[in-house]
């Protein structure tokens, strides 16, 4: 049997896709079993969702004023009190998995495998390097455990159709008063979330100012989908960071991607590898972007954009 | 502050287009372009500019790696740096050996706060800092793209997926610099000049009491499973109509 010890991500109300992910990720080890973790100020909706994902057996519920805002110096010293009973420690390659799990696998003792996009035998996976150029395979060590980000774009959510036990767990850890939450600033918009939706526009810095950002937008609104944009359009300041996409923003997954005015830079292609349809709009036909499109346009974003956006109604 | 640690990890440059070796053992790094890798210059420049605001009084910068370090470390003390450290080895340690190894150079300056790149562009582990923060009984500031220092502790601005978050965290601290942290300043011909007479010191690995650790091995190395290049379309009429063949509409 293959303990598998699962932290969640949240943002305190309800559970990140990303778990969801990684659960399918943990599910492809042989004889798996997941347990997930809900580290909150008020875990019982978290939990809840997480009890109803497929092939969870247990779900640990642990509340503590402290967890509010799941700093990684909290967090920490507790899931490493929980973790001897434990052959591997999952959490998401997202900004709270990177943050939270080298911290446990410091304190842990062991190395930790970034960002698994495939499982190849109890200890075996794949895990892309140099912005995706290459992919290598690694091995854990055995007898000590796995502690391991999963790279969530490389796995599709399991179900939501089970109803796992959850059992309020107490830790006992030290925790530390050295480092504070004050506060998160998190873009509300009514959009799709970019990381979970089956369709993404994005734009570059052929965009030219926040303004003409309204091109993709509407378009998205059209297809109900996600916005993205290039670190250029985020660099220039035509959208806020959440909104990047590649090596050093969001790795995304959609169903359709529609990149427009971005030139394709290996950091921004990282970010979409696994997209199912790649369709690129370029003024410049010799763009890298077009390489990887599965369709592509050569013309004026500035024509082009409105024009299928008013062909789409 | 009297002192901040600035780590530089010595990196095949961002412009190169990486390739898998034929035989699957590694990737070709013979003879390519090696950079600073650009999280760390803008560690760096961060550095920089806190002793510049006169909020600090030294600027450390440290390399583990092999002897072609010493060009990165170079490059740091072009840039402002006081004065360097090599800790020589032959390969670069795995994430935690590099994490230890900081430890002992922490150990040895007292810095109040050490910055580090979010993540090296090599490897992309993004470990290192938050290893060095677990070891050190620290706190961290990952993905960190405003400072704002008030008295003994340091305001974070992070980015993180959702937007930004902002923690507080009392010194010394490891912080990782994420891209929007500051622009690096470009070297100047004189202050290359001048960076050749500033200390570079050099410590052998193993003079440094770094504790093996369960070692990640890597088996084999392959390129990416390639994207084809897909269909042309002339309009908008022929990309709608692509779309709709794919049941994407
Ligand atoms: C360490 C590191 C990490 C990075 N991480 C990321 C990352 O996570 N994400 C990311 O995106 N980038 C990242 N980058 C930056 C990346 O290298 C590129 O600089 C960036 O992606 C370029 O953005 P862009 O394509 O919008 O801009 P450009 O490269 O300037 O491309 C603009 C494109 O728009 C086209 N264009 C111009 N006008 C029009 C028009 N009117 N109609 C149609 N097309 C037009 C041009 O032909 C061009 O292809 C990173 C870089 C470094 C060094
Ligand atoms: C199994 C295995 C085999 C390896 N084999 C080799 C090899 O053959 N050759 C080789 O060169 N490396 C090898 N490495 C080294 C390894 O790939 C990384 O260099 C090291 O693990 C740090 O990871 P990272 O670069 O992804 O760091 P990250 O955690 O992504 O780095 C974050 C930040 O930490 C700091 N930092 C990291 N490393 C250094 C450093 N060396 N000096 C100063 N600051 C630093 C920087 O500020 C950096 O921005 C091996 C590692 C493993 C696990």
């Amino acid at each position: 049997m293959a303990k598998v010890l699962l932290i969640a991500e949240h943002d305190g109300t309800s559970l990140n896709p990303s778990t969801a992910k990684c659960v399918a990720c943990a599910a492809e080890i042989s004889g798996a079993e997941i347990e997930v973790a809900v580290f909150a100020e008020s875990a019982g909706a978290i939990a809840a969702q997480a009890a109803s994902l497929d092939s969870v057996s247990r779900v640990l519920s642990n509340e503590a004023t402290a967890n509010r805002g799941a700093l990684a110096a909290v967090l920490a010293p507790q899931i490493v009190a929980m973790a001897d009973s434990y052959d591997y420690i999952f959490g998401p390659s997202t900004t709270f998995g990177k943050d939270l799990m080298p911290r446990v696998a410091a304190l842990l003792g062991v190395n930790q495998i970034s960002d698994i996009m495939s499982v190849e035998g109890e200890r075996v996976f794949k895990r892309p390097i140099y912005a995706g150029s290459a992919v290598v395979t690694v091995e854990a060590p055995a007898g000590v455990p796995v502690v391991a980000t999963i790279r969530t774009a490389s796995f599709r959510a399991v179900g939501a159709g089970n109803s796992a036990p959850v059992d309020a767990v107490d830790v006992s850890a030290d925790i530390p008063d050295h480092t504070r939450f004050i506060a998160s600033e998190t873009g509300k918009s009514d959009r799709p979330d970019l990381q979970s939706a089956s369709r993404v526009v994005a734009g570059g810095r052929a965009l030219g100012s926040e303004e003409n950002f309204d091109l993709i937008y509407k378009l998205a609104d059209k297809l109900e989908a996600g916005v993205g944009a290039s670190r250029a359009a985020v660099d220039a300041g035509y959208v806020p960071n959440e909104m990047q996409v590649g090596q050093t923003g969001r790795i995304i997954a959609p169903d359709l991607y529609i990149a427009i005015g971005i030139s394709g830079a290996i950091q921004h292609l990282t970010g979409i590898k696994d997209a199912g349809t790649i369709v690129a709009i370029n003024k410049d036909e010799e763009a890298p972007i077009f390489e990887v499109a599965d369709i592509g346009l050569v013309g004026d974003l500035f024509n082009v954009v409105p024009e299928l956006t008013e062909a789409l109604d | 502050m009297e002192k901040i640690l600035v780590g530089l990890k010595r990196v095949v440059d961002y412009n190169v287009r990486v390739r898998v070796k034929g035989d699957g053992s590694g990737v070709e790094t013979e003879g390519v372009k090696m950079s600073i890798n650009p999280f760390d210059e803008i560690a760096l420049e961060e550095a920089l500019r806190i002793k510049e605001r006169g909020e600090a009084n030294e600027v450390v910068v440290v390399s583990i790696g092999s002897g072609e370090a010493q060009q990165q470390l170079r490059t740091g003390l072009a840039m402002g740096a006081d004065r360097a450290i090599l800790v020589e080895t032959v390969a670069t340690p795995d994430p935690l050996s590099c994490a230890h190894a900081l430890l002992e150079i922490v150990k040895r300056e007292n810095p109040e706060l050490v910055i580090l790149g979010k993540q090296a562009i090599d490897n992309d582990n993004a470990q290192t800092g938050q290893m060095l923060a677990a070891l050190w009984g620290r706190p961290q500031g990952t993905f960190a793209s405003k400072l704002e220092f008030n008295g003994g502790s340091v305001r974070v601005t992070r980015e993180v997926d959702a937007g930004l978050d902002v923690i507080e965290v009392d010194l010394p601290a490891v912080i990782t610099a994420d891209l929007r942290l500051n622009e690096p300043r470009y070297v100047k011909l004189p202050d290359i000049m001048k960076a050749k007479k500033k200390p570079l010191d050099q410590i052998p690995l193993a003079e440094l009491s770094v504790p093996d650790s369960p070692a990640i091995a890597e088996t084999g190395f392959e390129p990416p499973a390639a994207r084809e290049r897909g269909i042309m379309v002339d309009d908008v009429a022929g990309l709608v109509g692509a779309l709709n063949d794919k049941g994407l509409l």
